[in-house]
């Protein structure tokens, strides 16, 4: 007995320039069938999933849709040939109608050339009720919950007939009781006979909800199980399988009095009951998954957010609430996790960049030159080996590691006692990631404070003196370096911890 | 878990008429009427003179032409300066194919009008389209560049009544059942943009470029060919209100039309269309360049200085903005709630 999969990759491959996003995909989804695909950050989901859209473009491989080879060229294609893919962050139409947004494109014209309102209304109605979640077809889409925002997407896409249909990290943005609702809702599509591709990290949702697992790792397919057949710790191993041992020798560093205090930081709907300290010399990382709430207590910490109720001190001193200029003062440094929008001035020299934060400090009766700039960025540019022939070439010219290099010679040359550094190696090469974790190494080794966010868990592992996991606003586990796993942090990152509130 | 049905929130009677005195349409026709019974208290012949009704009706139609096409290219997240500058050239060429074609008939005169107005909103939109750059900057490099022409063209000389057929002169005066002619097909115009900007999908899909570019672009909506169709709109009717121009005043010199390029956006701002695109109805638009158009004749008539004419219009618009912020701010805020009690 053969069967057709409903659609089918096969060995498909994908770089952009010398970077290689996915090598060897492997995917075969079943019609009436939801299909898990589970892996870190960075372990290629995304890019398959735009592969399948139609966003990207494979170098590579097979790709089948029952039975037949397909290469899409734009979105346009994927989806007219029944593929919809509802993101994370839906992208609805804010000014227009929920029934507008569902008809876009092939709106329906009466016999006089008007649209035909009545009838977008009445199918708009007709499906959203049929997901069970019935939605105001006349209200504009702004201002829709996420959850609701999915549910007009999945309905856009019963209605244009998808056959496929991805969810990408749906769950990620959703609440407990919305999540079950979309859980519902999916297993109804895959009774209806559609095939289904879920995305998620959360392994309760994943267990509960798919018939098959797909787990990938570093761009390239790892195994496909069945759910009913394999245990959670089997999928953590897939995951994680590989060795971290000495890729990123942090060196020892002597620990001393603790600089960061952080108790009871509470931001409602945010995160929860945090408290921790970092010591001088110490790097603690906050591990766990994108959207658990470590950027956000790292912002609040510094000041850039406010919090509603605890307290942060630093050397002692109380870190005034959403006052970052006052942090600064007090000696702590924030490396943000998006260097482009939030961290460099991309139209601005190397020199400029690097002395933007000492630049009263620099300046002379109020007036800053280019002179005044130089020696202390030529210092900083030099120690952290920044590749630019010039001090004034332009962030923007620079490539993702040397403007990381910027940005972290910026608060180096504040010189302080703490400092947030927010995935400090993401979209870097492997060369430059190095000397990234030899730097931060560095500066631990001087008596600074780290603390590191990253979600690639060899970095954590390599780099921690303290691995701290947060899962969905609080702080849920905590391993010395030599108690972290790959398996014990996964595994505390995606479940919740046993002893339930 | 099945999660209970709850019936969707239907619009009650009262946020239906909630809606109504909301809907920046209503308030413009109030104001306009708030502000030519003023007017005409204090000074009757504003009305009830031989011309004045006319005027009242007629001296509106251009800043409606060009405030439309404004409002569709405001509409995609862009804006276009030129019309001015735009209209000055159509209103000359017709003008001087009059002058100098004799005999040509008054539609052809029409259609190259258009054309032409098309033609240069062609130019903008290529330029915006294909080089990627905010058109704010090219529309005010046309701008300047449309007028540049026009003065290099016209020079010193102007267009005199007599270069005109006199039947071309009479359309700008000839009135049916007391209503000028211009204004029907202006009317006319305003009836045919409305519904393809409410009732056609390519109309929406304007709406939906400027609303979301991402989303957009994302579906499958050509982001150039949009941006094209709605700078070729908006010259085309800068054209129409060069050659609407003409047979309203019968002159016209390297001049005409300067300030359209704010007024418009000022008509289409208080007419409710979002700055940041996306939003905003063809009927609004008509009023609030009728609403504006009709103060600048009215503040002479009771006496404002003119010094204190433009703030006054200035004031109208700040307060168009706020008030639509303030709107947004209720709405979002308001559907906020409306999402989480679901």
């Amino acid at each position: 007995m053969t069967h057709t999969p409903l659609l089918e990759l096969k060995g498909v491959t994908k770089s952009f320039g010398a970077v290689a996003a996915l090598v060897d995909a492997d995917l075969s989804l079943d019609a009436g069938s939801i299909h898990a695909v589970i892996g870190e950050n960075g372990a290629g989901k995304s890019t398959l999933v735009k592969i399948i859209g139609g966003l990207y473009r494979r170098d590579n491989g097979e790709f089948l849709m029952e039975g037949t080879s397909v290469d899409f060229q734009n979105t346009h294609e994927a989806k007219a040939a029944g593929i919809s893919v509802i993101y994370q962050e839906p992208t609805l139409f804010p000014d227009l109608s929920v029934a507008e947004n569902l008809f876009v494109g092939r709106q329906p014209y009466t016999r006089l050339g008007f649209l035909d309102r009545a009838r977008m209304r009445r199918e708009t109605r007709e499906l959203t009720l049929r997901l069970g979640v019935p939605i105001d077809p006349d209200r504009e889409a702004r201002g829709l919950s996420i959850a609701d925002q999915q549910v007009v997407e999945i309905a856009k896409s019963i209605s244009v007939g998808a056959k496929v249909i991805i969810m990408d990290e749906p769950t990620a943005a959703l609440s407990g009781i919305e999540v079950e609702r979309l859980m519902g809702i999916a297993r109804q599509l895959r009774d209806e006979g559609k095939g289904i591709i879920f995305i998620s990290h959360r392994f309760d949702e994943v267990f509960a909800l798919c018939d098959v697992l797909t787990v990938m790792r570093d761009g390239s397919y790892v195994a496909t199980n069945q759910t009913a057949e394999v245990t959670e710790d089997e999928i953590i191993r897939q995951m994680v399988g590989r060795s971290v041992e000495n890729l990123f020798p942090k060196e020892v560093a002597e620990i001393g009095d603790a600089v960061l205090e952080v108790e009871n930081l509470t931001s409602v709907g945010v995160f929860e009951d945090v408290s921790f300290t970092v010591r001088a010399g110490e790097i603690v990382c906050f591990a766990g998954l994108v959207g658990a709430g470590r950027s956000e207590i790292a912002r609040a910490v510094f000041g850039v957010d406010g919090y509603d109720s605890g307290a942060v001190r630093l050397g002692g001193a109380k870190v005034p609430r959403k006052n970052p200029a006052a942090a600064m003062r007090l000696g702590m440094g924030f490396v943000p996790e998006d260097r482009r929008k939030q961290g460099l001035a991309m139209t601005a020299g190397v020199q400029t960049n690097i002395t933007m934060a000492i630049r009263n400090r620099l300046a002379r009766f109020g007036i800053i030159t280019s002179t005044l700039e130089e020696p202390s960025a030529r210092n900083w540019a030099a120690r952290l080996h920044v590749k630019t022939n010039a001090l004034d070439t332009e962030a923007q010219m620079l490539s993702g590691g040397n403007q990381q290099k910027v940005v972290l010679g910026k608060w180096l040359a504040t010189e302080p006692s703490f400092l947030i550094v927010d995935e400090p190696t993401r979209g870097i090469d492997v060369g430059t990631k190095a000397e990234v974790h030899r730097l931060l190494s560095e500066l631990a080794g001087n008596g600074v404070a780290l603390l590191m966010i990253s979600s690639e868990l060899p970095e954590v592992l390599g780099m921690a003196d303290r691995v701290l996991v947060v899962r969905e606003g609080r702080i849920t586990a905590e391993f010395s370096r030599e108690a972290a796993t790959p398996e014990n942090v996964m595994y505390a990152a995606t479940h919740a911890p046993e002893v339930a509130a | 878990m099945t999660t209970t049905l709850k019936l969707p929130p239907t619009e009650t009677g009262r946020s239906m008429f909630g809606k109504i005195i909301r809907a920046r349409e209503v308030s413009l026709i109030v104001l306009i009427i708030a502000l030519v019974a003023v007017t005409t208290a204090i000074q009757p012949s504003f009305l009830f003179s031989d011309g004045g009704f006319r005027e009242l009706l007629r001296q509106p139609t251009i800043l409606i032409l060009i405030a439309l096409g404004q409002a569709i290219v405001i509409i995609t997240r862009n804006i276009d300066l030129s019309v001015g500058s735009i209209l000055c050239l159509c209103t000359y060429l017709s003008g001087w194919l009059f002058a100098n074609v004799p005999g040509i008939p008054i539609p052809v005169v029409v259609v190259i009008g258009i054309l032409l107005g098309a033609f240069l909103g062609l130019i903008n939109g290529l330029l915006v389209a294909f080089l990627k750059v905010p058109s704010l900057v090219i529309t005010l490099g046309t701008l300047y560049a449309y007028r540049g022409i026009a003065i290099l063209w016209i020079g010193p000389h102007f267009i005199r009544s007599s270069w005109l057929p006199p039947e071309y002169r009479e359309i700008g005066t000839m009135q049916f059942f007391g209503i000028p002619v211009l204004l029907m097909i202006v009317a006319i115009v305003v009836l045919l943009v409305a519904w393809f900007m409410t009732s056609r999908r390519a109309g929406r899909n304007l709406y939906a470029l400027g609303s979301n570019p991402e989303a957009a672009t994302l579906f499958g909506l050509s982001e150039r060919r949009l941006t094209l169709n709605a700078f070729v709109t908006s010259g085309a009717l800068a054209g129409l209100g060069g050659l609407v121009y003409l047979s309203i005043y019968a002159t016209g010199d390297a001049k005409v039309g300067t300030g359209y390029e704010l007024e418009s956006v000022a008509a289409a701002v208080v007419g409710g269309v979002a700055i940041i695109g996306g939003s905003g109805t063809i009927w609004g638009v008509a009023l609030g360049a009728f609403f504006l158009a009709t103060i600048s004749s009215a503040l002479p008539v009771l006496g404002v200085p003119s010094l204190w004419q433009q703030s006054i219009v200035g004031i109208f618009i700040v307060g168009a903005i706020v008030l639509d912020r303030l709107m947004f701010l209720n709405r979002t805020r308001q559907a906020k709630r409306k999402g989480q009690s679901l």
